[in-house]
């Protein structure tokens, strides 16, 4: 086929196109719904989805994380592991790691005066727990934790005095009836299973957008709960971050090979399956979606091609009986058939672009804030365009899309080039 | 059968395979439709079933302040009488009492925080499903009705709590934690019962004990956090709100009581169905637009087609009406065969999953968050399924309404000239 040829075929297929303007008009309005819908509704999921990942990594936290085999199943302060050493603590401080940090958590219960809790305690090296997941600015009033070294801590008395404090979430400081700067008393139990308390005063109150956090997790300094509990050079946990969440198997192996045996490294997936899951549903879904959408429109296509070709049936045998061969035909049905697919796809993707542009900000869904915490979802959605699935959604509509229209060409194509003529 | 009838019938099969596929359409959608409602519906009750059945109740009994933040201190006095006059003006059984707290227990190893909640083991049943998931052990018992007798201390927990505690039943529990007063409370239960909710974060964080011995220990005697009722009819509970907000107001006006149903125990159930449902009409909606698309391009196309016929009959002098009705007649009929095909054959594969059950992959991790079962038998309903093919068939006849306005401006002789 030449290039002359090819042209003609085109605009053919081009003018064939707009003889029925209400039609394809029509057709066109269709698809290009259906593919607004397919990229809209997945980049709204997408956005879901990638903020319940990244909220529930950031409470766990980390893409990568190293506990005693059964801290898992009983966050106890007896399954608890050595602070990193040797070949860990150089893997740890590889570039491949983005941030690491230790904590000392075990279950406590906290009292004020007026009220008790419980929660769980965390002992953190707040420079390090900075990085690593506690955004600073959720800070609403007093402090975090202050960053010190040991030497700086021996000898800065104030220093000292706020190493000693806790930071509690705002909603807890009001179930307990406290603020800031008030003493508050934390028990739990130290390594012989000795019940042990100590007093803290609250020297910072933070909120979090986590549905639940704050109520549950109070920070103090490692050093000190590691004292308390009577847990030398041991931590609970190591929580590390690499570049991203999705894939984390080679930052896993990197990790996993510079562990000793006695402690069990794990990605996020495997100890959150809730969000694992939702992560893989969400692929499978948006898959779903696009083939169903499709599918819906499929019937109006080939019912749009069909008439196209049964209105035209002398005009196609007169073109045979011309000599044109029925692979033209078929071809010219087939142009025509993936011209209305690329303008719809066009007009779809575009819709779909500036509706994801328009809703940047986020949709505000604070009327059902409660119900999307019980998915894990914030109560603010943001979409979140993944250009794969864009391609994806295009990849679909033109392939099944010609797919669909190739019995209508088929038909056309095979026409008897007298019948055809006779025809009215 | 009228003649209208019968033309538009014939008209419908003069072009056969353009109808069936617009019918595949309808039925397409209608069968995912209906599929996707009963799957939903089904869902729902569920989650209200299992999540209001296995501890909070339909109803509870308040501090006007405890929801907002439960503190041992606003609590009800007096909570027997409260249940009985409650039992009498509402004539129901399941009314039961509890007294809630935090409080460190221990083991022989092991010390964690947990919710205590104290029951009357003799009500608790008809209340909560707790006391039928016992796996080890039984649930607690009735005390005996002496008086001037301690309480009997014993203690039913949940399988991940005992297990992280290492206890069995016969072992002993310690319970630190403060009175009702502020006093320092200790006390030391015997394990009698292990239940298993499959709630992890229920399993793992709750212990119960005869309300009495927690009123004992706890320094809160003949007092109570909280009354949970339970009804038959959990979705009609506005009467009974009435009745009892009244008597409440009547008989305790001074202790600033509230009664709060489900929806306010546990928004989230609520809100979690709402924002399910907002994203599936959503859904739905597209689903319903591109059926209502292709109907409006087919009978377009047969409107079109026919300007001649269409002419013809004017000039014979039918009125342009008699021509709109016709189409929305052939529509209607149309519609009508995709609604029952698809309602139809939708019901049909509901019924295949209600029998072999509804499954895909990550649906266990689903189901596990949210206390459903693995498997999902939806129930074919009525609701279910023919909501879905109604909308769809209305949405198909408003679709006619651009093809039949077409009719409207056809001039009998310029019509009739059309090729």
């Amino acid at each position: 086929m030449n290039v002359s040829s090819l042209t003609i075929a085109f605009t053919l297929a081009w003018r064939n196109l707009w003889r029925n303007y209400r039609r394809t008009l029509i057709m066109l309005l269709a698809i290009g719904l259906g593919v607004w819908a397919m990229v809209f509704m997945t980049a709204m999921m997408r956005g879901m989805v990638d903020g319940m990942l990244k909220d529930g990594i950031r409470a766990l936290p980390g893409h990568v994380q190293i506990h005693h085999p059964n801290y898992l199943d009983d966050p106890s302060v007896a399954n608890s592991i050595a602070e990193p050493q040797g070949t860990l603590l150089d893997a740890l401080n590889h570039p491949q790691v983005d941030a690491w940090a230790m904590r000392v958590k075990v279950p406590a219960v906290i009292s004020s005066e007026r009220e008790t809790r419980g929660v769980m305690l965390l002992g953190v090296d707040a420079a390090a727990e900075l990085n690593l997941s506690f955004d600073i600015s959720h800070i609403t009033q007093g402090q975090f934790l202050p960053s010190l070294t040991e030497e700086e801590l021996a000898v800065d008395v104030q220093a000292q005095k706020a190493a000693k404090g806790i930071v509690i979430g705002v909603k807890l400081a009001q179930k307990l009836e406290t603020r800031l700067g008030k003493r508050i008393v934390v028990m739990t139990q130290d390594i012989d299973n000795t019940i042990v308390d100590r007093g803290f005063r609250i020297v910072g109150l933070y909120q979090s957008d986590i549905p639940g956090f704050e109520e549950m997790y109070v920070y103090s300094d490692r050093r000190l709960i590691q004292s308390m509990v009577g847990l030398k050079g041991q931590v609970s946990e190591i929580a590390i971050n690499g570049d991203g969440y999705r894939d984390n198997q080679a930052l896993l192996s990197h990790i996993a090979n510079a562990s000793p045996a006695d402690m069990k490294v794990e990605s996020w997936r495997q100890v959150d399956a809730y969000l694992s899951a939702m992560l893989e549903m969400m692929d499978g879904f948006v898959l779903v979606w696009i083939v169903v959408i499709f599918l819906a429109l499929s019937f109006g296509l080939m019912n749009t091609l069909i008439m196209a070709v049964f209105e035209r049936v002398r005009e196609i045998g007169l073109m045979q009986a011309l000599g044109m061969r029925s692979s033209g035909v078929m071809r010219m049905i087939l142009i025509e058939s993936l011209l209305l697919l690329l303008l719809g796809l066009a007009a779809g993707n575009i819709c779909s672009l500036l509706s994801i542009a328009a809703i940047q900000d986020g949709i505000d869904v604070t009327a059902v804030a409660e119900g999307m915490a019980m998915f894990g979802a914030k109560a603010v959605l943001y979409p979140v365009l993944q250009y794969s699935d864009m391609l994806l959604a295009n990849v679909v509509v033109i392939v099944l899309g010609l797919l669909t229209s190739l019995y209508p060409a088929w038909r056309a194509a095979h026409y008897d080039p007298i019948v055809a003529l006779n025809k009215h | 059968m009228n003649i209208e009838l019968r033309l538009a019938w014939r008209n419908l099969w003069r072009h056969k395979k353009r109808t069936w596929i617009t019918v595949a359409a309808m039925v397409f959608s209608n069968v995912l439709l209906v599929l996707m409602l009963s799957l939903q519906l089904g869902s729902y009750q569920m989650m209200i079933d299992n999540a209001l059945g296995l501890f909070s109740g339909q109803i509870q009994i308040q501090h006007q302040d405890y929801l907002e933040n439960p503190k041992f201190r606003d609590d009800i006095v007096h909570p027997q009488g409260l249940v009985n006059t409650l039992k009498q003006a509402t004539d129901l059984e399941t009314i039961s009492s509890r007294g809630v707290t935090f409080a460190l227990v221990s083991s022989a190893s092991r010390s964690y925080g947990v919710q205590v909640v104290g029951v009357e083991p003799q009500s608790e049943p008809l209340v909560s499903t707790i006391p039928g998931l016992i796996i080890e052990g039984r649930y607690l018992q009735a005390s005996s009705s002496k008086q001037n007798e301690d309480p009997v201390a014993e203690v039913v927990l949940g399988k991940v709590l005992a297990r992280n505690l290492k206890v069995g039943l016969g072992d002993e529990l310690t319970l630190l934690g403060s009175g009702r007063d502020g006093s320092f409370a200790a006390g030391v239960a015997t394990v009698v019962g292990i239940f298993n909710s499959s709630l992890p974060a229920l399993d793992r964080t709750m212990i119960q004990l005869p309300l009495d011995y927690f009123q004992h220990l706890f320094a809160s005697e003949n007092r109570a956090s909280y009354v949970v009722l339970n009804t038959p009819t959990p979705l009609e509970l506005t009467q009974l709100n009435a009745t009892i907000a009244e008597l409440l107001a009547q008989q305790r006006p001074d202790e600033s009581l509230q009664v709060r149903d489900w929806d306010a125990l546990q928004p989230g159930i609520r809100q979690a169905i709402q924002a399910d449902l907002s994203s599936a009409a959503f859904m739905y909606g597209v689903l319903i637009l591109l059926v209502a698309f292709s109907v409006m391009n087919t009978q377009l196309m047969s409107v079109l087609e026919r300007t001649r016929e269409f002419g013809t009959m004017m000039a014979l002098g039918l009125k342009p009406w008699r021509l709109v009705k016709l189409i929305f007649l052939e529509t209607t009929m149309m519609a009508t065969l995709g609604m029952l095909l698809g309602a139809i054959l939708g019901a049909m594969l509901t019924q295949y999953y209600h029998v072999v059950g509804f499954y895909y992959p990550g649906m266990e991790e689903m189901a596990a968050k949210f206390n459903l079962p693995e498997r999902f038998y939806p129930d074919v309903t009525w609701f279910a399924t023919f909501i879905g093919p109604i909308f769809v068939m209305i949405a198909s006849i408003i679709a006619a309404i651009y093809p039949a306005l077409k009719i409207r401006k056809l001039d009998p002789i310029s019509a009739m000239r059309a090729v």
